[in-house]
């Protein structure tokens, strides 16, 4: 039985202490074990940031490639061989901001990686500035009256790219995120993880409300599919759908049979959770559907072929004695 | 009695909409399956469909067939079609003093003057006549009586005025008739299909019937080696090249492309073709296309993609990594007429600089230059070639004039194309761990134990790690550079295409100028002078032998289609005075001009 140790690298890690980067590092090598990954048929492709030196201490094939760039190289990996189990790792500035256009299509073209997106709503590797997901007002060194932006939805940008399964999780549940990265790996096709990540050097505790055992329960909604939306202390608090206006209500007063029931497949209701951008956010399998994974199609279409003497053939010849 | 011509330039002009491109494709293969030499330039506006009958939609198809070998298309033109007004307007001047004109007067009416832009009372063709011989005839009216009972609508049925027009074409020209009404079945069905031939015929029987027997050429068969032949353009033959690649390989190919004129008909090509073991695919965007081939390269494929000058600059970033990855990848640049979006349509030799100079770092690259369509398929393969053995990126320059001319092309026999043999794949051996050429070993995912990672980060020498360590920065650019220049053991002999070793005058040329240079230089020593043609196939490393070989002539100069690029490169490498013979118009030297331009020079000295 091979251990997360097994696919960690010779090389030194060198992130920050303290970087939430470590935990994602550890329950990715964990998952890649207990999936019984094979090394050498596993590669890891990243863009340019602090997330994307991942691929360096992993114990696979891997590539560091150029900023915001992973998506279009693991989609020629994967044309070139399908059977390779590739994976993503990106951050917010890599794959929504310079990115932005590789993620929308890896996306809707449905390419089979998961994608492992770390957002710690800053640009940490560059020291500092203000990135695509900081929220409207965070002071930054690029911003040190605030930024005026409003930021991206990962989310919702993601569901009208038209993407088949989104996810969210976090660095500090270990238990969750290794769930989450099994699953994003399982779905087969483009699948995008989004990875609650704490900086602590230059954005610290960005995330602590949902993060933090005293607070979790009151802002973190866990998903399970077929299950009423639940949170809070007991789950005493639950989710409802008054038309199309998400509540929260009170368990006490409302039954959970008259609750929402999470259901991934319902793009509607994925959509409604995907806007949940305020103090209580849903994270687990915001949604999924089945369809065809890019790669596979290409090939499929390219299936019947000709040789080169048939192709020089083709057309009008004609012959000299 | 029909008049024998050795060569004959024929140059078509009219809206963007006539069908021009199509009726002289027709013509080019007519005559060059009966044994005659062709070569062809065309000359078309960037929009799909530019405003009718203005000067700046007009479109333009020139072509030279020669009773003999041939490597341009012709300078000024023994027959000039001209559609309309806005057409005769454009190309009057390219049309030789006593040729012929053949007017299509539906064009030259009041309305088409006022598009044009004349007032109404111009007589355009008032002057034609005592210059050259002019036919006048009303070809949209001869059309619509000749397809006056086809169901087509009107505007369906005037639309066939261009195979009215290749009809008397190709009575003028001792086509066969018969050929070529079976050629345009095989692309025509249905009413459409019939009032082609109609059209066809009517205009063949025009010039029988008007007895225009003075006007009649015919260009005799040359003797054409044996074989099968069939015309291709620059992008087919590129298309097929990187079909050999695969071949040679016995690897996929993934080309990645994005949409951009004049390189997009790779893309067409490849998808249309459908050849064994290259994979399309349509890109995001420019980045994506080469990152795409790049992510193929690394898992074993040969990433390929192809571009116009704005297109390679934003590719730049990705070149650079694949410099600093050592991994392969071929880049094909169709130059344009730039900057910017420039001239789309138009050609240009202006990317050199870019090839050399336009990436960030000390990130040198093979650069190779297409001289003549027939030759880019196995540009092509040797590209590759050196791309995998060599564990490099290679540039191939090539142009919107290979790209949309077409030659008779004989099938090739591929028992002749070079294998491409990619390097070790030893698992023992460190991933940046070199043979004696300086290259690295191509371990592919997937390979048991081969497990390394790769990146934009400088890489430690041998274990191919991140290294930070200076003398490792200084020791792995020199090895790069060093893998490079190695590249010159692919190399044939110098392409000295015309002349001897010594002379007066040394004429070096790249890429497309290739028949221009080469016919000019022919013409100067038939004329007795002592010139030598040499064209450059690889811009670098540049071929070892080239300066000693310069040193044979008194006086060298450089000709291409920019400023003054190659020049510039070459003086930075050469005391020699080296003197300059360039255009930036959008159009192909023209061989009379250059060959003007070089006796001049050669009078002056």
């Amino acid at each position: 039985m091979k251990s997360g140790k097994d696919f960690l690298s010779d090389q030194e890690v060198r992130w920050c202490p303290g970087c939430g980067d470590y935990s994602v590092l550890k329950q990715f090598t964990e998952v890649l074990a207990q999936m019984d990954a094979d090394p050498a048929n596993t590669v890891v492709v990243s863009g340019i940031g602090c997330a994307s030196r991942l691929p360096y201490y992993v114990n696979a094939y891997g590539m560091h490639s150029l900023h915001g760039r992973a998506p279009a190289v693991a989609t020629g990996i994967k044309l070139a061989n399908p059977s390779l189990d590739v994976w993503i790792i990106t951050g917010d500035g890599d794959a929504l901001s310079i990115g932005g256009n590789h993620l929308i299509h890896a996306l809707r073209r449905n390419v089979g990686v998961p994608i492992l997106l770390f957002n710690n709503e800053i640009y940490g590797l560059t020291k500092g500035q203000y990135s695509p997901t900081s929220r409207a007002g965070a002071i930054s060194k690029s911003t040190p009256l605030g930024s005026i932006d409003h930021p991206v939805n990962p989310q919702t940008l993601a569901l009208g790219a038209g993407a088949t399964f989104l996810a969210r999780s976090m660095d500090r549940h270990p238990a969750h995120l290794r769930e989450m990265m099994t699953r994003a790996k399982a779905h087969g096709g483009s699948a995008l993880l989004e990875i609650y990540q704490n900086c602590n050097v230059f954005h610290d505790g960005a995330f602590e409300a949902f993060t933090d055992k005293k607070t979790q329960s009151d802002h973190a909604i866990f998903l399970e599919h077929g299950q009423p939306i639940t949170f809070g202390v007991d789950h005493d608090k639950a989710l409802w759908l008054d038309g199309q206006t998400v509540r929260i209500v009170s368990t006490m007063e409302r039954p959970l049979s008259e609750c929402w029931i999470h259901d991934e497949t319902d793009a509607m209701k994925g959509f409604a959770l995907a806007r949940m951008t305020g103090e209580v956010r849903p994270f687990g399998v915001l949604y999924r559907e089945d369809r065809p994974i890019f790669e596979a199609q290409v090939h499929a279409a390219h299936a019947q072929t000709r040789s080169l003497e048939e192709v020089l053939a083709l057309g009008r010849t004609w012959t000299v004695e | 009695m029909t008049k024998i011509q050795s060569h004959l330039v024929v140059l078509i002009a009219g809206d963007s909409g006539d069908g021009i491109q199509l009726l002289g494709s027709q013509l080019i293969r007519a005559a060059a399956q009966s044994g005659q030499d062709v070569r062809t330039l065309s000359d078309f506006p960037a929009e799909i469909r530019a405003p009718q009958g203005t000067v700046s939609g007009v479109s333009g198809f020139q072509f030279q067939m020669a009773s003999e070998a041939i490597f341009d298309p012709g300078d000024a033109a023994d027959v000039m079609v001209a559609f309309n007004v806005a057409g005769w307007m454009k190309h009057q001047g390219k049309l030789k003093a006593g040729g012929l004109l053949l007017a299509s007067t539906d064009g030259f009416d009041a309305r088409s003057k006022a598009i044009a832009g004349l007032p109404a009372d111009a007589e355009p063709l008032a002057d034609a006549h005592s210059r050259f011989q002019v036919l006048e005839v009303d070809f949209k009216k001869l059309t619509g009586e000749a397809l006056k009972d086809s169901p087509l609508s009107g505007k369906e049925k005037s639309r066939a005025k261009n195979m009215t027009i290749l009809g008397l074409l190709t009575w003028l020209y001792s086509q066969s008739a018969p050929a070529m009404e079976a050629d345009l079945k095989r692309q025509f069905a249905g009413d459409l299909g019939e009032a082609n031939i109609l059209a066809f015929r009517a205009g063949y029987h025009l010039g029988e019937t008007a007895e225009w027997t003075a006007f009649r050429r015919e260009v005799p068969q040359r003797k054409a080696q044996p074989g099968t032949y069939k015309t291709i353009s620059g992008s087919h033959a590129i298309a097929l090249g990187l079909a050999a690649v695969a071949r040679q390989l016995g690897r996929s190919v993934l080309y990645a492309g994005y949409p951009i004129t004049p390189a997009s008909d790779i893309l067409h090509e490849l998808a249309r073709l459908r050849p064994d073991g290259v994979l399309p695919f349509q890109a995001e965007d420019e980045i994506a296309s080469v990152t795409a081939a790049l992510g193929a390269s690394f898992a074993g494929s040969l990433g390929a993609t192809a571009s116009s000058g704005p297109g390679i600059s934003l590719k730049g970033e990705g070149l650079g990594l694949a410099v600093m990855m050592e991994l392969p990848l071929i880049v094909i640049n169709v130059q344009r007429g730039g900057p910017s979006t420039g001239l789309p349509t138009k050609m240009e030799q202006s990317d050199l600089f870019q090839a050399m100079y336009g990436r960030h770092g000390e990130a040198p690259m093979p650069i190779m230059a297409i001289k003549r369509t027939g030759e880019a398929m196995f540009d092509m393969v040797l590209a590759a070639k050196m791309a995998v053995e060599s564990m490099t990126p290679v540039m191939v320059l090539s142009d919107a004039y290979i790209a949309n001319s077409a030659e008779p092309f004989r099938l090739p026999d591929l028992a002749g194309l070079p294998q491409i043999t990619p390097p070790h794949a030893d698992v023992q051996r460190l991933p940046y761990a070199r043979d004696e050429h300086g290259v690295r070993p191509w371990i592919t995912p997937g390979t048991p134990e081969g497990m390394h990672r790769l990146g934009g980060l400088e890489t430690e020498a041998n274990t191919g790690h991140v290294s930070y360590d200076a003398a490792n920065h200084q020791q792995m650019i020199r090895e790069r550079a060093k893998k490079v220049q190695a590249v010159t053991r692919f190399y044939g002999p110098l392409s000295v295409e015309v002349g001897a070793p010594t002379g007066d005058l040394l004429v070096v040329g790249w890429g497309s100028t290739y028949g221009a240079l080469r016919t000019a230089v022919e013409a100067l020593r038939d004329a007795g002078h002592a010139v030598t043609h040499v064209h450059l196939k690889h811009l670098f490393p540049l071929h070892p032998d080239f300066f000693s070989f310069m040193e044979g002539f008194s006086q060298i100069v450089v000709a291409e289609l920019n400023e003054g690029q190659l020049i510039h490169v070459l003086r930075s490498q050469t005391t020699r005075e080296l003197v300059f013979l360039g255009q930036t118009s959008g159009q192909p030297f023209g061989a009379l001009e250059v060959q003007q331009r070089l006796a001049q020079h050669l009078s002056d000295a």
